[in-house]
């Protein structure tokens, strides 16, 4: 243990110094972005990834012990991780992820998780999405109550303003429900529509407010739809296909919205799939396969998104980590931390960031999970402070309210 | 809205015509005759049993397996792939058609309707390889018979229900401390120094029994109950396996003594002594008995009944019947039929896209024969049957329904219907068989104003009444 406090004793000045260059910068830059230069994409990993898998700690004495065949090995072994440093590495599915890390674009999150500490799924992702400590039967999320700040504190907003956040999913996930208006967008090419039905129908919704304004929101976005049928035609159709596929449709679609003049800068993608209890498989398997769309759908974004990419950060999270041993049925169960990751062009990346607890056994929550040391909401205040430019207190007492204790991390996002 | 649309509009699946004058003399009557009796599905659609589907799918995985090992060209590797889903994938499209038929069909849409939520609280989801060809079979065969049984009878049955073991993967899990544990634990691998195999438990299905089927998320227990419940259901298995998995009637429920983590176990603070399979059976009944269960099961029921927010009342209402009655699940949906907060005229709940089909199937009395329609209408509107994707099921509440997008894809599916709309009836004659009082006076004049009868049909459809319940 004490070579990895060692480490990341060091990671953390890095990152110390590194918040005092970008506090240095900031008032003047802040003026100079008003316009919401920042992208952000968050990809919700529904079922709970196993960060053990996705980033394994090699370098951990008992990772190995625990994680049995499911551990992916050291890197250079056959089959090994994509090295990061002397105590992590990425699966060898993520290979894209991995180019990032080198371009110094990518961060991973370790033993990270939201405040949340039981095991249930669907809990956990209310957690994960309503921003709060609890599951709350809230009706809004917590990026919807951040661009409702943004559309409040920039001159272009008002009545009428353009909708600045896409869910790419025929509903809107918890994360984007709220008082502020967000398209949804399918990846499923809607043949063209009856106009004059359209207009009766708006006629016979009059009285509706309810109905009437989603019906005013699907308009908007089929002007949106047109720009982005370049995405819909390479896409393939969102049937009965692979999730991996689906996941790679809603990522072009997502940067072909984006794409548009004064389309929203913000937008949310889910995954499903990660809830491997049984046979989750190793470098190779269920898991992995998981794994390889994912990276396959980054790249795509990546790729699509052209020369928006460098003012884009990507926000992949997932509910709650899995048991750092392996189950009796070659799977892991329900977990407390995990990890995550923020890639992209505007991200100062090339960094893990982990305050390591360890696994041995005197380190795990409960006798069986990765002990949490980061609270998610830390890095969601800085990535919406640093990238999207929303100040401390708007962060502090709307959109994050009782997260005094998860203090914003720094300097996460290029100058 | 008038006491009998109430009936069939909300409790029911929606009217076919006739169904508003069929209720009309006493609503609740007609809707407490529904739940007597097993709910028998409606339609002429044959669906093979859960355990020759199992056993054909077990079949063509291993020909798959011994295919692809011979294959030598691509095409050969892809042939071998397809063997797999032409076994199962017959079967989930007749599920689906089985299921939209009977829907469509049924004099008692009450009962029916109380099958689909059951369903969805005892959610599976076909697109998990382990019950390919299975979702449809827990529903047919597990709920159908006791869904005005009691609830305890109703879930053993589903606990034991091969599908809800397969999809939580129960079949596999394995007591650290039973015979086959002890004996792998004998099979040493010296080059690892450690060995070969070590078995343990699986927790989901106990986990998800606790947190989605009885008690719910806060409903008292903690994770020592949830090992410990895992523990108690070892064992718990499928027959026909290979290897360890041998023995049984091959996909039938299957007690496992060999796989069973023996000695007496707590759950929830009462000792369970050991008794093998019945252990199993002992908790399952308790926790139906749990008051946690009983406040659980009525917040769902109204919450699909009356309102996204259910009204508190109610929710205690229905809670105390089930308590008294000891789960007697006609008695508990009495309390919902006496409950006043039912019965307000304003629709609460907005249609999810299943609501939606099946109104629309018995609206314009239509019945779907090939499984392709009704796969596209559900692919469309981002509901594919028996898919939810996890085990919590389908959400209940409007938030998850009225994205914009998914609005646009009503409209889509709407219009498509109404241009095959066979006629025989005035758009008239149907919008007032279909919602009675309920129609607005605005919404027949936008009908009558419409430039095809098909467009009159999308509009009547589309209407505010209609899209709600």
């Amino acid at each position: 243990m004490s070579m990895h406090t060692a480490r990341i004793s060091r990671r953390r000045f890095l990152q110390a110094t590194g918040a005092l260059t970008a506090g240095a910068v900031l008032p003047s830059v802040l003026f100079a972005r008003t316009g919401g230069e920042g992208r952000l994409v968050v990809v919700i990993l529904r079922g709970a990834l196993d960060g053990l898998a996705a980033a394994p700690p090699h370098g951990d004495p008992d990772y190995a012990r625990l994680h049995r065949e499911l551990a992916i090995a050291p890197p250079g072994s056959a089959d090994g991780a994509l090295g990061l440093d002397a105590t992590f590495g990425l699966h060898p599915g993520l290979p894209f992820l991995h180019e990032r890390y080198a371009a110094d674009e990518l961060i991973v999150f370790h033993a990270v998780a939201s405040p949340y500490r039981d095991r249930s799924h669907f809990d956990g992702q209310n957690v994960l999405e309503n921003g709060y400590r609890l599951p709350l039967g809230s009706a809004d999320g917590w990026l919807n109550r951040a661009i409702g700040a943004l559309r409040t504190s920039t001159s272009s907003a008002g009545v009428g303003a353009p909708e600045r956040a896409v869910a790419i999913a025929q509903n809107v996930p918890l994360i984007l429900r709220g008082d502020a208006p967000v398209l949804s967008k399918s990846p499923m090419a809607a043949p063209d529509m009856d106009e004059e039905l359209i207009a009766r129908l708006q006629d016979l919704y009059s009285k509706d407010d309810w109905l009437s304004a989603r019906l005013s929101e699907a308009l908007q976005s089929e002007h949106v739809g047109d720009a982005s049928n370049d995405a819909q035609a390479s896409a393939p159709m969102m049937t009965s296909g692979q999730g991996a596929d689906r996941t790679t449709a809603a990522a072009r679609m997502a940067a072909a919205v984006m794409r548009i003049e004064g389309g929203p800068e913000v937008a949310v993608l889910e995954a499903t799939g990660w809830d491997t209890h049984a046979n989750q498989g190793g470098a190779k398997g269920a898991l992995a396969q998981r794994l390889h769309g994912l990276d396959a759908a980054l790249r795509a974004l990546g790729s699509d998104l052209g020369p928006l990419w460098s003012r884009t950060a990507v926000l992949v999270v997932t509910e709650f980590g899995r048991t750092a041993a392996m189950n009796g049925t070659r799977g892991t169960d329900h977990g407390t931390a995990g990890c995550a990751f923020l890639v992209g062009g505007a991200v100062r990346g090339g960094r893990v960031i982990a305050d390591w607890p360890g696994l041995g056994a005197a380190s795990l929550l409960d006798d069986r999970d990765l002990k949490p040391t980061l609270d998610l909401r830390s890095v969601f205040k800085a990535v919406l402070g640093e990238h999207l430019r929303i100040d401390a207190k708007t962060l502090a007492t709307r959109v994050f309210p009782d997260s005094t204790q998860a203090r914003t991390l720094e300097g996460l996002i290029r100058a | 809205m008038l006491q009998s649309e109430i009936a069939v509009l909300r409790f029911g699946l929606g009217a076919r015509p006739g169904d508003l004058a069929a209720a009309a003399s006493d609503p609740r009557a007609w809707l407490r005759a529904q739940t007597l009796g097993p709910a028998e599905r409606a339609g002429v659609t044959v669906l093979g049993p859960s355990n020759e589907i199992f056993e054909a799918v077990l079949a063509a995985r291993a020909q798959r397996r011994e295919e692809r090992q011979e294959a030598a060209t691509p095409e050969a590797v892809k042939a071998a792939a397809a063997i797999l889903r032409e076994a199962y994938q017959p079967h989930y499209r007749a599920q689906v058609l089985a299921r939209a038929q009977s829907a469509a069909l049924t004099m008692r849409p009450f009962g029916e309707r109380l099958v689909h939520f059951w369903a969805n609280h005892f959610a599976v989801s076909a697109d998990k390889g382990a019950i390919h060809g299975l979702a449809g079979t827990l529903e047919n065969e597990a709920i159908r018979p006791h869904v005005n049984g009691r609830f305890v009878q109703l879930l053993t049955a589903v606990e034991q229900h091969p599908a809800m073991i397969a999809f939580l993967d129960n079949q596999y899990s394995v007591g650290a401390d039973s015979p086959a544990a002890r004996r792998a634990a004998l099979r040493f691998d010296a080059s690892a120094d450690r060995p070969k195999r070590r078995f343990g438990i699986n927790e989901n299905l106990a986990r998800e029994i606790l947190e989605l089927h009885t008690l719910g998320v806060g409903g008292g227990y903690r994770q020592e109950d949830v090992t410990s419940f895992a523990q108690i259901l070892t064992g718990w298995s499928i027959g026909g396996g290979r290897g360890r998995l041998a023995g049984g009637d091959p996909g039938k429920f299957y007690f496992r003594g060999e796989l069973h983590e023996p000695g007496a176990k707590m759950l929830l603070g009462k000792r369970y002594a050991e008794r093998g399979q019945a252990e199993g059976e002992a908790a399952l009944a308790d926790l139906a008995a749990h008051p946690s269960t009983a406040r659980f099961l009525a917040t769902k029921l109204v919450r699909h009944f009356v309102s996204d927010d259910p009204p508190p009342e109610a929710v205690e209402r229905l809670a105390r019947a089930y308590q008294k009655s000891g789960g007697d699940l006609p008695q508990v949906y009495a309390a919902l039929i006496e409950s006043p907060e039912a019965w307000e005229p304003r629709p609460r709940k907005f249609k999810t896209p299943e609501d939606f089909v099946f109104s629309t199937l018995r609206a314009l009395d239509l019945t779907p024969s090939t499984p392709q329609e009704v796969i596209h209408a559900f692919e469309l509107m981002g509901q594919r049957q028996y898919t939810p994707g996890s085990p919590a099921g389908w959400a209940d509440t409007a938030a998850s329904w009225d994205g914009s997008d998914a609005l646009m894809h009503r409209v889509l599916w709407a219009s498509q219907t109404a241009d095959r709309y066979p006629g025989g009836t005035s758009p008239e004659d149907v919008a007032g068989a279909a919602l009675g009082a309920v129609l607005r006076p605005e919404t027949r004049t936008a009908m009558h104003r419409a430039s095809s009868g098909p467009q009159a049909l999308a509009l009547l459809l589309m209407s505010p009444e209609f899209q709600r319940r």
